[in-house]
């Protein structure tokens, strides 16, 4: 603007580094992008506190006394349902933050420019990853207040802590390509709750499988979530395992291999 | 792709199911010159910086930035380019810096190129202040500043800017108008697009006129307006006998009388020659005036001039374009 310097006009030239420098660098551009968003944003921080309070409480005493778990306490019981809900809510931050990004047209400038594809999907997904820990640790915590009593020792912690991280990367992929599909904010928004609501309801989080419709038990028995919810569940209080642990991870490292190079591809997808 | 036009487009064509939003343009744009895109809402201009900035495939036709295909080195084509949209491509949540360092090192700045751009770039768009600030609290003019600063980090050879002005107050355009005259003067190239002839007559080396998809014209501002015609002045008396003295006392080339509204218009050059003859020969006269006015043609004189109906008609092209996926 000062007619007396032109220094935007001053020319410099791109820094020689292997392709694979420039994948991480942009990633960690973009998940610092992404953090800063989270601490930076009042809702965003306080959904993050309330959501799973909130869960935890409702559930636990509305649903307490009425439903019949056996041998293990309904709070025992409930703990890795409400868990694995609030994990799955969190990774669908993705889908609305992406879709954010749509509207405010900035995705347009990052497909103008010659990053790495998968680097804007990485940024929120890792956010993502990083919502997920706060919140689970929020989550055991309001566990003990209503009497969640787990029998868990340090390498079972270790592999719930585990299981989360991989069952939350699974699903912010799966996130992702939503995100990238939709057309305006509020379908990210109502999309990510027809998906996970349904998936948590018809599951092990609330309710023992048995005790639901052929149909819906068939169904539940066989849905990702609740092999992730039995495995953490056995961890935890000792429920029994049968092979949720195995199927828990087959299933999320399938989701990560499908969604991860399909969101890739979809970032630079042009429109038609 | 001869390397003597920094921008090129060849016989481009795009629809949207049965509405065809670009039928074959074709332009070309020589190295540090501006050209302007002039035309209405509707008439192609943001699919066209679309397709040319990788955002978009063209159904026919080529586009060839710094001697890239588009569709071929789209890559090579990202680290040629800056490119502006109609609206802010800013992080709200970032502050200014942060929003400039991101983009530098995005676009593979070393890290202390990075800084530094950031740094001279702040300093540049009067931003200093603001660049510790989160985005969210900058004015309109201050982020369509720092949307562009953001386009120039890595100082690409070519600029796309789409509607760079649209929404800002007199004071804001002009700082825009004079940064990108700057750029233009140290040699980047650059592709605008504008609803304002205005804007198109101050900026553009040349410009290619587009209305309903199709090059209507093209030529240098100039040529363009001499097409249209030139600015008149027009004078309306107070009486029909002061009608009747003034129009035999103007003695100019180009006079086209009105009796009805009383209203004598004379073409002008611009400048104050004919208005200083006129305004002596109404006085030597005592003819009372009315009303004075210079006209200057209009992007709908433009249009009207070219196409037989005026630029303010609306299709869902851009609506399109920006709904995308």
């Amino acid at each position: 603007m000062k007619e007396t310097t032109n220094t935007f006009i001053s020319s410099v030239t791109p820094e020689d580094r292997p392709k694979l420098f420039w994948v991480l660098n942009d990633a960690w551009e973009m998940t610092r992008r992404s953090i800063r968003h989270i601490t930076r944003s009042l809702d965003q921080l306080l959904s993050l506190v309330l959501f799973p309070i909130m869960f935890m409480v409702l559930n636990r005493y509305v649903f307490g006394g009425a439903i019949d778990t056996g041998d293990i306490t309904y709070a025992n019981y409930l703990f890795a349902g409400i868990f694995v809900q609030t994990l799955a809510f969190g990774a669908n931050y993705t889908t609305i933050n992406l879709a954010v990004d749509m509207k405010e047209g900035i995705i347009d400038r990052f497909r103008s420019m010659p990053m790495a594809s998968s680097a804007l999907m990485v940024g929120h997904v890792t956010a993502d990853l990083a919502r997920n820990a706060i919140s689970g640790l929020i989550i055991i915590a309001m566990g003990f207040v209503v009497g969640f009593r787990p029998n868990a020792n340090a390498k079972e912690w270790l592999l719930v802590a585990g299981l989360a991280l991989l069952f939350t990367l699974a699903i912010s992929w799966l996130s992702a390509i939503l995100g990238l599909l939709v057309k305006s904010l509020e379908a990210a928004q109502w999309i990510g709750f027809v998906i996970i609501f349904p998936l948590t309801f018809i599951s092990s989080a609330f309710v023992e499988t048995r005790t639901l419709p052929a149909v819906l038990r068939a169904f539940a028995e066989n849905q990702p979530l609740t092999h992730v919810i039995n495995a953490m569940r056995s961890w935890l209080v000792g429920a029994p395992m049968e092979n949720s642990a195995q199927l828990a991870v087959i299933w999320c490292l399938g989701i990560i291999a499908v969604s991860v190079p399909l969101a890739t591809y979809m970032f630079r997808r042009k429109s038609s | 792709m001869a390397q003597k036009h920094a921008i090129v487009a060849k016989n481009l064509q795009k629809s949207y199911g049965k509405l065809k939003v670009l039928e074959g343009i074709d332009f070309a744009v020589k190295p540090g010159t501006i050209l302007a895109l002039l035309g209405p809402n509707g008439a192609g201009k943001t699919t066209t910086i679309r397709i040319m900035s990788t955002l978009l495939d063209p159904d026919g036709g080529q586009a060839f930035i710094n001697g890239y295909d588009v569709a071929e080195q789209p890559d090579n084509v990202r680290a040629s380019i800056g490119l502006t949209g109609q609206y802010a491509a800013v992080d709200e949540y970032l502050n200014g810096r942060e929003n400039l360092e991101m983009m530098g090192r995005l676009y593979r700045l070393s890290l202390q190129d990075t800084r530094d751009r950031a740094h001279e770039l702040l300093k540049q768009f009067d931003l200093v202040e603001a660049g510790s600030r989160t985005v969210k609290t900058y004015s309109g003019g201050m982020r369509r500043r720092l949307d562009l600063a953001m386009s120039l980090i890595a100082s690409p050879p070519i600029i796309f800017l789409d509607e760079p002005t649209t929404g800002l107050d007199p004071r804001s355009r002009m700082t825009m108008w004079e940064i990108v005259k700057q750029l233009a003067k140290h040699g980047t190239t650059i592709l605008l697009t504008t609803q304002y002839m205005e804007e198109a007559d101050y900026l553009a080396d040349r410009i290619v006129v587009i209305d309903g998809g199709k090059v209507i014209a093209e030529g240098t501002p100039d040529t363009l307006k001499a097409k249209v015609g030139s600015d008149r002045l027009e004078i309306t008396v107070s009486k029909q006998s002061n009608f009747e003295k003034a129009s035999k006392a103007i003695n100019e080339k180009d006079v086209k009388l009105d009796e009805e509204s009383r209203t004598i218009s004379i073409a002008s050059k611009g400048g104050v020659g004919t208005l200083k003859r006129v305004l002596q020969k109404l006085e030597d006269g005592k003819i009372d005036v009315e009303n004075f006015s210079l006209h200057r043609p209009t992007l709908d004189d433009v249009f009207l001039t070219l196409t037989g109906h005026t630029a303010t008609k609306d299709t869902e092209e851009t609506d399109k374009a920006k709904g995308k996926k």
